[in-house]
């Protein structure tokens, strides 16, 4: 917000947010508003030659300073903010409305109550058009789940989970120092220091099959850094393989829903990708999965698995239990 | 911004905040500093232009009209009530839900935006600590429809744009009246009258592609009475928690298959084709897609019952040994 273009609204600001804050720090103020001490400094000077028509004495916004604090002695008839614009009230009146759809975040009513309040005061800035609901997608037993890692987060407890990894197809139990809870996409994850993979890890909260909390305290290393997920929380790892595949139509969705690169458009609506992977059973099984509506270009190794898991359990179906229990 | 610039739209604003009296243009350059500067008319009126277009930008309800019907022109003023923020108060609680709604968004201009909220509710006094550490970090991302399709939604004004069906590499014109925009589970969807069907249709933001137009005079589209958009979309997106529909036996190799046997139950053992393995029961709500992620075990799963999806999982194992090859 250093930017020149901002400089306006934090100027209509200032004098205003002075005079509820008589004698506060400079430095106190320059944080708030994101800027320098020395930014700040630039903006009284300017606001101080600023005033009314006839701009004596008695007209122009006065300053006092007092060591490194400001009292405004003359307001020079601006004494409240300018009203929200429709984009700022939007953006903040749709993600309280968020808010509130998502469950254990923050009390609900909390949230309701400064919509109600935000509303009020935005008078017709308020967005119409906009509804928001569903803020999680998760059943019954992932809300108890997301409600005893909260916990967890806030008394700041080790916990003990039985998680499945759908990369591997593994279920193992880690002791794990928890850091937040992440909901990203309507989709809740437990960050934490992973004791095992000594690590910082992202567990889906709906894989947690089982939680105990421990009487230890949660304790990450001073180096466990939180996970970037600006992008998402798919990761590229340096370890990664690339698989090149043709999807059908009705396998498209797959470039939707992984990150990859779409390479090639082909006749009747087939699409090539480039995509990244870091288990090979579990590229098997994505590609299996698709029922030939997909095929595997490369890498050699992975098509050739692909087709061995397919025509392997071809033949086993053949078997039927009771066949082989004679 | 120049600071002599910024300092003459400062005084400017004051100079129209204090005055009832519509303030000619005229009146304006001789009393409000900075515009004294104009070399000639044309450079004045020039500057005073690019002024309020920038007050307007800024949010400033800028009043334009005559003092009295002998004036013979218009002259501008700042009505205070409009201008001013109205009051708000918001307890400690309700100040920690506006600090993290503020940094809910994964979009940069809409964290702007949020941003700029909260720098005029720190104007009003009111004390909103958006580096306060919480336990829970919800992100919500916004498409770049979003704004367009917001701002057509509010002026009730029409829009064209591509959409991409799923599963379509077709990209197909839309002209839509749109009523809404809704968020549910996440995902962004435009709601209404869609003008090529002739019916109501909900649109995912994320298979919008390039921009959206603007059809026809702002004020045209008008939403109908009773319509709730938040059905309209969970209707069509599906409910939270259905209950499943049918009851699956399967046969799963010993030590595999981990992601099917924590959505079953073991209920026996059997050996299939010399391998042991349990008799796992489960229950399907979607036995369409129950398909997908059996076939995907390969050889680690086996079908017992129902039989219809047995021949589907095989069907599409089959199919894949026919596109790839048997791997041999």
């Amino acid at each position: 917000m250093s930017g020149s273009t901002d400089r306006m609204p934090r100027l209509l600001a200032l004098v205003p947010y002075l005079l509820a804050r008589p004698g506060i720090r400079v430095d106190d103020a320059a944080q708030d508003f994101d800027v320098t001490p020395k930014q700040l400094r630039k903006d009284l000077e300017l606001l101080w030659m600023c005033g009314l028509p006839g701009y004596g004495p008695g007209d122009l916004i006065d300053l006092s300073f007092e060591g490194d604090t400001i009292v405004v002695t003359h307001d020079a008839g601006m004494n409240r903010p300018l009203r929200l614009t429709g984009g700022e009230a939007t953006a903040l009146l749709v993600a309280l409305r968020a808010l509130a759809e998502t469950p254990g975040v923050v009390d609900g009513d909390a949230v309701r109550r400064s919509i109600a309040k935000i509303e009020s005061a935005a008078g017709q800035a308020q967005p119409a058009g906009v509804v928001v609901g569903g803020g999680v997608r998760e059943g019954k037993k992932t809300a108890r789940t997301r409600e005893e890692v909260a916990r967890a987060v806030r008394d700041g407890r080790a916990l003990r989970i039985r998680y499945y990894t759908a990369s591997k197809d593994q279920i193992t139990e880690r002791t794990v120092d928890p850091m937040r809870l992440l909901i990203v996409q309507a989709v809740g994850y437990l960050e934490a220091w992973c004791r095992r993979a000594e690590g910082v890890r992202l567990f889906r909260l709906d894989r947690i099959d089982e939680l105990t909390v421990l009487d230890e305290p949660s304790r990450p290393p001073a180096h466990a850094h939180p996970t970037d997920i600006s992008d998402g929380v798919f990761r590229e790892r340096p370890d990664q393989r690339e698989a090149v595949l043709v999807l059908d139509p009705d396998a498209r969705w797959v470039a939707e829903y992984y990150p990859c690169e779409e390479l090639d458009e082909l006749d009747g609506g087939r699409l090539r990708i480039r995509m990244r992977y870091a288990d090979q059973s579990w590229m098997v099984r994505l590609v299996l999965g698709l029922g030939g509506e997909a095929l595997v270009e490369s890498p050699a190794d992975l098509a050739s698995d692909v087709g061995r898991r397919a025509a392997d359990a071809v033949a086993r179906a053949r078997h039927l239990p009771s066949t082989c229990d004679h | 911004m120049s600071t002599a610039r910024a300092e003459r739209l400062v005084n400017l604003v004051l100079a129209l905040l204090s005055t009832r009296q519509y303030l000619s243009a005229e009146r304006i350059r001789g009393i409000v500093p900075g515009y004294g500067d104009a070399a000639s008319d044309e450079a004045y009126f020039r500057m005073f232009e690019r002024d309020k277009t920038e007050l307007r930008e800024l949010g400033i309800p800028l009043e334009t009209g005559r003092n009295s019907a002998f004036d013979a022109i218009e002259g501008y003023r700042i009505a205070r009530r409009d201008y001013e923020l109205g009051e708000i108060d918001l307890a400690p609680d309700e100040a920690a839900a506006v600090a993290l709604a503020s940094r809910l968004w994964d979009s940069p201009e809409l964290t702007g935006q949020a941003q700029g909220a909260l720098v005029k509710l720190r104007a009003a006094g009111l004390e909103v600590d958006d580096q306060a550490p919480t336990v829970v970090e919800p992100r919500v991302r916004a498409e770049p429809a979003f704004g367009p399709l917001l701002a057509a939604v509010q002026n009730g004004q029409a829009v064209g744009f591509e959409y991409r069906r799923s599963g379509s590499p077709e990209r197909i014109m839309r002209t839509l009246e749109p009523w809404g925009v809704v968020s549910w589970k996440a995902r962004w969807y435009v709601v209404g009258h869609d003008r090529d069907r002739g019916a109501t249709r909900c649109f995912r933001l994320s298979r919008v592609t390039g921009q959206v137009r603007p059809v026809g005079k702002p004020g045209a589209v008008r939403r109908p009475d009773g319509v709730n958009l938040l059905q309209l979309v969970s209707a069509t997106s599906g409910s939270a928690e259905p209950s499943p529909v049918t009851t699956a036996r399967l046969w799963v190799a010993d030590g595999r298959a981990a992601g099917v046997r924590r959505r079953g139950t073991v209920v026996g053992r059997s050996t299939i084709d010399g391998e042991e393995g349990d008799l796992v029961e489960i229950g399907l709500y979607f036995p369409e897609s129950a398909a997908d992620w059996i076939t995907a075990q390969g050889p680690d799963v086996v079908v017992l019952e129902p039989d219809v999806l047995a021949k589907t999982v095989q069907d599409r194992l089959e199919a894949v040994v026919a596109r790839q090859g048997s791997g041999r």
